[in-house]
């Protein structure tokens, strides 16, 4: 049936390619390929990685560095390319900094929900029975919850920490990831190889380790290039209701949110940062949704 | 059914032990307190305005006597707002959070499904492409983009539409507007995918070689059937809607229940914000099992078990 089609199904492509010309990872590839949405958004994103990276040595001024001659400047103008805050801060040189900061957020956060999920779901379905139900049903009960809550909530306890706020954010996220990796377990633990792994007598432990959770990279991928930009909002959610990143400092939800203040005077620092949170959004969707084709194609 | 429904139920009071207790112990481990951010009160007065709220017992004893009186319906006074029970302050703002709310999930399934089901119908059109990609930027663009991007074209620049407050019908298409697009975006990649599924199947084969209308089709047969997942959608839809509202009354400033609990957390008002949690986890709760007796009573393959 469709089982032969599922991510994950075969083993990593350098074992297969003696055997078969083309391996799932390269069918994967030629169809992401031919994806210009997703193949555009790559590009589009690995120039914004690089920006957030590099971008901070060779902006001209300092995120933090008020320039008090050239306050609320429109772009273009006192040597400021996309213009100043109401500080005389350089809009591009927060934007950079800040996209950098969302970006960090979004993939840490994504790893820390990742960590947990996997190991929730891997367990859950690889043992089964009564421990998958209690688990499951766990997840049922936080999932039925309005998160955001918690989130605010834990972030007003733990002040605004920056550790804590990707740790906070990464530990409502990894629900979803926990369903779908109990899913593909409980299929691949029918598979004849995990059979094997434990007629030659491996612990569950590691049959999960070294079996099971390398096969799930399919799915896992795909969801992780659709949770950073669900991360990245919901820590702009909370920038934007004041219990965010903290300035200094910036992220992309905290320069919109500044900007939206202060739109009627100088509408380009709310409307720029606006323009690249979407741009950067959209390129993660893109690539996820692409890659979820490529990998599922009957997902399509 | 009788059943599923009452299991659920009880399965539903430790989910609410779980949010009380874990919201509780969270609020209180927040540093600062409800009575520290006005002038410095002298010790003996925070003393004794602490006693009047019971804040001066150990905090097991204060969980208990907080539980209790959750479950005879008392969510206890508000601690800024004198002389104001929660209950007060959530029968005054909460019409006002579930009125946009409400609206903009009514807006977002109904427009949702009729553009979902014309891409559907055209697939691979170009008109479906535009549907498809404005539905992914309907998607992306949060709330906290649309909400001053719309008051900076229609109030500002235009001058069409009130851009704050309450006051009459029109200062409600904004704030709805900004609630729904999203809703509208996410209702119509489901129905799409639901109706492009359902277009290809045996009994919509039939009903075509019976020589029945394409519009009878889709609204008799194909629609009825797409629109099936939906309903599942139900709950993660109003969580969304919920999320928004946060963002939404505060731009707009709508005095709902959303920008009490955000300035009521960061005061620390304990019981204000331990009542509005339990108020939207319930209302979530409910809406989930709503939405699964929904199901199953439109999908027999949905049995409730």
């Amino acid at each position: 049936m469709t089982a032969t089609l599922a991510p994950g199904s075969r083993k990593a492509p350098s074992l297969m390619e003696a055997a078969r010309g083309r391996s799932l990872w390269d069918d994967a590839g030629r169809r992401l390929i031919r994806n210009r949405f997703a193949i555009a958004s790559v590009f589009v994103l690995g120039f914004l990685v690089i920006a957030a990276i590099i971008g901070p040595y060779l902006a001209p001024y300092s995120y933090d560095y008020l320039d008090k001659t050239h306050v609320w400047v429109p772009p273009l103008t006192g040597g400021h390319l996309l213009g100043t805050d109401s500080l005389g801060r350089d809009l591009l040189a927060r934007l950079l900094s800040g996209l950098g900061v969302s970006l960090e957020i979004g993939v840490v956060a994504t790893v820390v929900s990742l960590v947990i999920g996997i190991t929730w779901g891997a367990a859950a379905g690889y043992f089964g029975g009564w421990l998958d139900e209690l688990m499951m049903r766990f997840v049922d009960i936080l999932y039925s919850l309005p998160f955001i809550f918690f989130v605010i909530l834990l972030m007003v306890t733990f002040g605004r920490n920056f550790i804590l706020m990707f740790v906070a954010i990464g530990f409502v996220q990894w629900l979803t990831m926990a369903r779908i990796v109990r899913g593909q377990t409980m299929s691949l633990k029918q598979r004849e190889f995990i059979e094997a792994a434990r007629a030659v007598g491996l612990s569950g432990g590691a049959i999960i380790g070294r079996h099971i959770v390398p096969n799930l990279l399919g799915p896992v991928v795909v969801y992780v290039t659709l949770t950073i930009p669900d991360v990245i909002l919901t820590e702009s959610v909370l920038s934007f209701l004041g219990m965010g990143v903290q300035e200094p400092l910036t992220s992309l939800g905290t320069l919109i949110s500044n900007g939206a203040t202060e739109m009627e005077l100088a509408p380009w620092l709310l409307i720029i940062p606006s323009i690249l949170m979407v741009v950067t959004l959209m390129a993660f969707n893109f690539i996820g949704d692409g890659l979820r084709d490529a990998i599922d194609p009957k997902e399509r | 059914m009788l059943r599923f429904l009452l299991r659920r139920l009880l399965v539903a009071i430790p989910t609410l032990l779980l949010v009380i207790t874990a919201s509780f112990f969270m609020m209180r481990a927040a540093p600062g307190g409800p009575f520290d951010s006005q002038r410095k009160l002298p010790p003996e007065v925070e003393r004794n305005v602490k006693a009047k709220y019971g804040l001066d017992k150990p905090l097991a004893i204060q969980y208990l006597n907080y539980l209790g009186g959750v479950v005879h319906g008392d969510l206890g006074p508000s601690l800024k707002y004198k002389d104001k029970s929660v209950t007060d302050i959530i029968k005054e703002d909460f019409p006002t959070s579930l009125r946009l709310g409400l609206s903009s999930l009514v807006i977002g399934v109904a427009f949702g499904v009729a553009l979902g089901a014309i891409a559907a119908m055209r697939q691979n059109s170009a008109l479906d492409y535009s549907l498809t990609t404005a539905a992914i930027f309907g998607i992306c663009i949060p709330t906290f983009v649309t909400a001053p991007l719309l008051i900076l074209l229609f109030g500002t620049t235009l001058g069409w539409l009130p851009t704050g407050g309450l006051s009459d019908a029109r200062s409600y298409i904004l704030p709805v507007l900004t609630l729904a697009l999203p809703q509208i975006a996410v209702v119509s990649r489901l129905t799409r995918a639901g109706m492009i599924e359902v277009l290809h199947s045996n009994y919509i084969r039939t009903a075509r070689a019976k020589g029945l209308s394409e519009a009878r089709i889709v609204m008799r047969h194909a629609l009825r059937a797409a629109i099936l997942p939906l309903v599942g959608y139900l709950g993660p839809a109003t969580a969304g809607i919920i999320t928004g509202s946060l963002v939404v009354e505060r731009i707009f400033g709508v005095p709902g229940l959303g920008k009490f609990f955000v300035s009521s957390a960061l005061q620390r008002d304990y019981t204000v914000v331990l009542g509005v949690v339990i108020l939207y986890a319930v209302l979530v709760i409910l809406l989930n099992l709503a939405a699964e007796v929904v199901q199953a009573l439109l999908d027999p393959r949905m049995r409730l078990s």
